[in-house]
């Protein structure tokens, strides 16, 4: 099939980009990416320069890739990331637009490419149990409950890729910060930081830039890995207890 | 030179806690004056990084993606091993252990595989611990599950997202030691040359990937956690990043590389469909444990598999393996699909495929619990196959999976180079020949979080280090290196993209030094890769400058270093006159068409030795010796 592409390009964080049209030919069993790995080839033997974008595992797990299809985060597919969209679901003469993320907290560094250091930063924030290494009890002297377990699966699933915030009009990490939140809030081993952690981590997101959610529900819809709205209101849960009954910490291990 | 191994004294069951006592500690106040660069943040690197910040010393830490959270750990699906015993059925440290030096057809260390053993235990109970969601039984206790290689039910898992889940945990444990200020993250940044100053690694040359910024930074130890090299055969199930430049580039500092030709081939992954085909894609080896691995018994049926009767199929590992049946190792279900293609009984278009069929387990659990156990697998091949598993039975062939071998390092994973450690897959050390399924995991995280935050101490309380500034002259010469190979890269402007001549040396080792192997193919692919070799650097095309993010620019510089890893491959592959594990050499096979090994020739590891560009590289041979596990011909039948 022939494609008719057009491409967001950009040096880099300073400079001014613009769409780029292009011709594509693809094969239906081919990857979305692999379509582009060919365009790329023959942009390369033209020693023009490639279009660049993130990617990795291609297997939908990685969280690398990611961009705008026509508008939609990670195109057209329900729960599938760009790397796992396959040809089979276009048709010849289709005409294509592709962009980057666009939010404040995810700078575009070349094409296709956003800086998401913003996600890892607010993991730093909070999103952990400080459990370090060796200091743990046998594995099944702590029950948890069939559906915590898979609820808290459900939630952790995220790959941190940042469709719900390129799909939210507020560019909100609402989703990202709360699959996170509900992960840990789930399990008995995030109890003791659960309150400190909805607190730290949405303060941190607040400084990134990134906006507040309005129960809209994009995200839920392009997430490749359904994860949905209600971990949303877990977290509003968990952060509004926690602004209620918030005291300062004392220094960690007591004074003496 | 002389390979010391270091194994420590004592009965098996006592060498890791002999040597725990054995070596010297850093006072805690102390720990802060040293600096530890760990480069990789998968689940070796990522839990090496985070414990040692924890433990107090300053950690720099560096990997080629945009997150420590997305290295190539995060696809590993089905499982991690651990001798719990909490199904009751016969498990231990001692069968685990027992089970992993079986499985690696006796070319692994005993003592490395007894304390991976002992240590798999701890793994479960920190990953617990950190709030990674295993599966549960409905009373709360975690649920086991089955994998190749072994009859007792000991494998933990996250549905088939066993290594994600794993990784962020790890990766969580490495933020919060970012935010108390232990552990420095470098991301988008790759490591592209090794200081070595009097003998010892003392730091590394990286290029940022956003900036094309050239930069060295000192420490007292380098720990390198980057993975393997299955790249090299350009397809694989190792992601699109994942290269062996650090690990090259250790070698030609000193650094010996172990095994290299020990590579493994995953059984079950989905077959190529076309000539674009950037990657592969495994399908768990957990698949396995319900669905049943058949062809047609006539060569060339083309009917479709619900045409085909029961007595007209071939369940061929059933039949050639009854006490393993589809749960065989690896390497075994590897050749035995090899086998039945090779005699024209190949499904799909190619004939390079076989049926993975889950009619029965649909008809004997239902469909319920098959989703349940497998819903995100057979998602995955829906989407790229465009089948419905629950209905057509899987095609799957065997793909390049896993690297056995890896950088030669002792018993405390320090390679030859003192103050340079290599941990998870990039090492040698644990899965001999071939590695059993569920075992990657165990021993990545068993490196990371419970063996180097110990030796890594012992090495800087002893090691007596000068203080070194950015002026010495191997941090100025190993700046060069990096600086001209760049430029040369970028100005031969020739005609071949980077990727045309990855595929191309892809296809010449998959043929050659691939699932079957002989001299006379590796002494084919050993001159044909020379070949390209020169070509290579007369007529690649890499496009744009280096100063600025530039991924042509990044994938020439790998390409370059698996050109050269690739002779050393075909090489070891070619030295090593039997078979064993995942080496295959077809002049040594019993009458059943079984690995053969030689021990009295072949019982050891072999290290090769950098001798200069163009120069054939020097054999060391590390003797291997079975104390426990009794050297035995393999059988799963």
């Amino acid at each position: 099939m022939k494609l008719k592409l057009h491409v967001w390009r950009q040096k880099n964080a300073a400079s001014a980009g613009r769409m780029v049209r292009y011709e594509a030919e693809a094969d239906e069993h081919m990857s979305f990416l692999e379509m582009l790995d060919v365009l790329n080839e023959s942009l390369i033997t033209k020693g023009e320069d490639p279009v660049a974008f993130d990617h990795d595992c291609r297997e939908g797990i990685c969280g690398a890739c990611g961009f705008m299809i026509n508008g939609v985060a990670h195109g057209p597919m329900p729960g599938t990331t760009v790397c796992q969209l396959h040809m089979r679901h276009f048709k010849d003469g289709d005409e294509l637009y592709l962009e980057p993320w666009r939010a404040a907290a995810f700078p575009v560094i070349k094409d296709l490419i956003v800086d998401r250091g913003a996600f890892d930063r607010i993991i730093a924030a909070g999103g952990y149990v400080s459990a370090s290494t060796g200091s743990a009890q046998d594995a099944n002297a702590i029950l948890v409950p069939k559906k915590d377990a898979d609820r808290a699966m459900d939630s952790a699933q995220c790959i941190g890729c940042g469709a719900c915030v390129a799909a939210c009009p507020n560019a909100s990490a609402a989703l990202f910060l709360s699959a996170k939140v509900s992960h840990l809030g789930l399990l008995p081993q995030g109890q003791p930081e659960r309150n400190e952690r909805a607190i730290k981590m949405v303060a941190a997101a607040n400084h990134e830039l990134f906006g507040g959610c309005t129960n809209i529900g994009e995200c839920e819809a392009v997430c490749p890995k359904n994860i949905r709205l209600e971990f949303i209101a877990r977290r509003n849960w968990d952060f509004l207890k926690a602004s209620c009954t918030f005291r300062e910490e004392k220094a960690a291990a007591g004074a003496g | 030179m002389k390979l010391d191994s270091r194994i420590p004294s004592g009965p098996i069951e006592q060498k890791w806690d002999n040597c725990k006592f054995e070596m010297k500690l850093v006072n805690p106040a102390n720990k802060r004056k040293f600096t530890v660069i760990v480069v990789g943040t998968g689940l070796a690197g990522g839990s090496a990084a985070a414990t040692m910040g924890e433990l107090g010393y300053n950690v720099k830490c560096f990997c080629f993606q945009d997150s420590p959270r997305r290295a190539h750990s995060i696809a590993a699906q089905g499982g991690i091993n651990a001798a719990k015993n909490y199904q009751n059925d016969g498990d231990s440290i001692y069968r685990l252990f027992y089970d992993t030096v079986k499985g690696g057809d006796f070319r692994a260390r005993e003592a490395n595989v007894y304390r991976l053993a002992q240590i798999s235990v701890n793994i479960i109970d920190q990953c617990v611990a950190q709030g990674v969601p295993f599966a549960r039984e409905y009373g709360g206790l975690l649920a086991n599950r089955s994998f190749g290689g072994a009859q007792v039910s000991r494998t933990f898992y996250a549905r088939g997202q066993t290594g994600q889940q794993l990784l962020l945990g790890c990766y969580q444990a490495l933020e919060r030691q970012v935010n108390a200020g232990r552990v420095t993250m470098f991301p988008r940044h790759e490591m592209l040359e090794l200081i070595v100053i009097d003998g010892k690694a003392r730091g590394i040359v990286t290029r940022n990937l956003v900036t094309g910024g050239i930069a060295t930074h000192l420490a007292d130890a380098v720990v390198l956690a980057t993975g393997g090299y299955g790249n090299v055969f350009y397809l694989s199930t190792n992601a699109k990043g994942s290269n062996a430049t650090a690990l090259w580039r250790a070698y030609r500092k000193g650094a010996l590389m172990a095994n290299p030709c020990f590579t493994q081939i995953h059984p079950t992954c989905i077959p190529v469909s076309g000539d674009y085909q950037s990657k592969l894609t495994l399908m768990s080896e957990s698949l396995r444990n319900d669905g049943r691995i058949w062809v047609p018994k006539k060569g060339r049926d083309s009917r479709p598999p619900g045409q085909i009767s029961e007595d007209e199929r071939d369940y061929y590992l059933e039949r050639r393996y009854p006490s393993f049946g589809n749960l065989v190792p690896r390497d075994v279900a590897s050749r035995a699909a090899k086998a039945v293609c090779d005699e024209g009984r190949g499904v799909g278009k190619t004939g390079l495929g076989v049926y993975l069929d889950f009619g029965d387990a649909v008809r004997r659990l239902g469909r319920k619990v098959v989703e349940e156990r497998y819903g995100n697998l057979f998602e995955m091949y829906e989407r790229i196959t465009g089948d419905d598993p629950y209905s057509v039975p899987m095609r799957i062939f065997p793909a390049i999976h896993y690297t056995m071998g890896g950088l030669w390092v002792d018993y405390r994973l320090m390679s030859t180079i003192p103050g340079l450690f290599v941990l998870g897959e990039a090492n040698f050390s644990d899965h001999g020949a071939n590695r059993l399924g569920a075992s990657a995991l165990m021993q990545g995280l068993a490196d990371g979080y419970f063996i180097i935050p110990y030796t890594i101490g012992d090495y800087l309380a002893t090691a007596k280090l000068d203080r070194i500034d950015s002026n010495h002259q191997e941090v100025r010469r190993a700046e060069n290196a990096v600086g001209e190979q760049i430029k040369r890269l970028l100005s031969i402007k020739g005609k071949r993209t980077v990727d045309s001549f990855h595929r191309e040396l892809g296809r010449l080792l998959w043929e050659d030094c691939g699932m079957a192997r002989n001299a006379k193919g590796l002494r084919h692919a050993m001159g044909k890769i020379a070949e390209l070799q020169q070509e290579y650097w007369r007529d690649v095309n890499v496009v744009g400058d280096g100063a600025e993010l530039n991924q042509s620019l990044e994938k020439a510089g790998r390409v370059a270093d698996f050109l050269e890893l690739a002779q050393l491959m075909c090489l070891d592959a070619f030295e090593r006159n039997e078979s064993c594990g995942g080496h295959f050499r077809e002049e040594y096979q019993t009458p059943e068409g079984e690995a053969l090994r030689n021990d009295d020739e072949y019982c050891y590891a072999a290290a090769w030795e950098y001798t200069g560009p163009g120069q054939a590289p020097a054999l060391h041979k590390e003797p291997l010796s079975f104390e426990h596990v009794h050297l035995a011909q393999r059988s799963y039948k």
